[in-house]
């Protein structure tokens, strides 16, 4: 692993290792080591390296809130903003305990999209109407609420 | 001039200041600062926002947390109850709101 520019390059057993990582976090060291034809010191040093550049965010569990009798609902909410409160509205969303992903896109016009959770429809409401739509340069919102989730992956590495 | 008629009447702020919606979550981008900027928007939001503020009872907070008008909560909630539909909603809202703005300027003259 050695840095480009800005960018960090990684050979062929560094992706190796995140691919291996990446479909099951919670595998030994040795595990993945005996997969990959190398000592397990080996794998820990590359992703102790990988972590303090920033390339493994960190190490998380994707819990069934439903299984755990947390009912909650989300929603997929598009703010149209003026152009140059955009990123100050972008931001400030980002920072709200219920929103858990904020992107922005330049289509035709400058839009917000965001990711969030509530308890309920009202909750939803409540936080649209109360801390989305009276920040400056919001224009308007269109907010659709998830009835069914057919698939919810993260973007997998090939390393071939 | 009356300080109960003149604090109805006053600008809001950003947060106190009314969002229309036409359902959870979808903001028309129309909003009141103040009363009379209500009475206005009344006339041009869709009515399908209309009723779903009306019935959702969000006008009635609004006018009696908000604006502090007892009255008008009260004829808000006597609108609310003869269950208008499309463009009664409208036209009962727009003369049950600008004739209390009426009575409150005439009150403050």
């Amino acid at each position: 692993m050695r840095l480009k520019n800005q960018e960090v390059a990684l050979d062929t057993l560094d992706w190796q290792i995140l691919q291996a990582i990446q479909q099951n976090s919670k595998q030994t060291y040795s595990k993945v080591g005996r997969q990959l034809g190398v000592a397990h010191s080996t794998v820990y040093d590359r992703i102790r390296k990988m972590e303090k550049s920033g390339i493994i965010k960190k190490w998380t569990v994707d819990i069934d809130l439903e299984k755990i009798g947390i009912n909650h609902i989300t929603a997929r909410m598009t703010v149209y903003t003026d152009p140059k409160e955009s990123e100050r509205v972008a931001k400030i969303l980002s920072e709200a305990k219920e929103v858990l992903e904020v992107s922005m896109s330049l289509s035709e016009e400058l839009l917000i999209i965001v990711k969030a959770v509530a308890r309920d429809q009202e909750e939803l409401h409540s936080f649209i109407a109360k801390k989305v739509a009276p920040l400056q340069g919001v224009l308007r919102i269109r907010t659709s609420i998830v009835t069914k989730r057919i698939k919810e992956e993260r973007f997998l590495i090939d390393s071939t | 001039m009356s300080s109960s008629s003149a604090r109805t009447l006053r600008t809001l702020s950003r947060e106190n200041a009314f969002y229309f919606f036409t359902s959870v979550g979808n903001y028309t981008g129309h909003r009141a600062m103040s009363m009379e900027e209500f009475a206005n928007k009344i006339r041009k939001v869709q009515t399908n926002s209309l009723e779903f503020h009306l019935y959702r009872g969000d006008f009635e907070k609004w006018a009696d947390e908000v604006l502090e008008d007892n009255i008008l909560t009260e004829r808000i909630g006597a609108v609310k109850l003869l269950k208008p539909i499309g463009n009664a909603i409208r036209d009962q809202l727009d003369f049950t709101v600008t004739k209390r703005l009426e009575e409150l300027k005439n009150q403050t003259s």
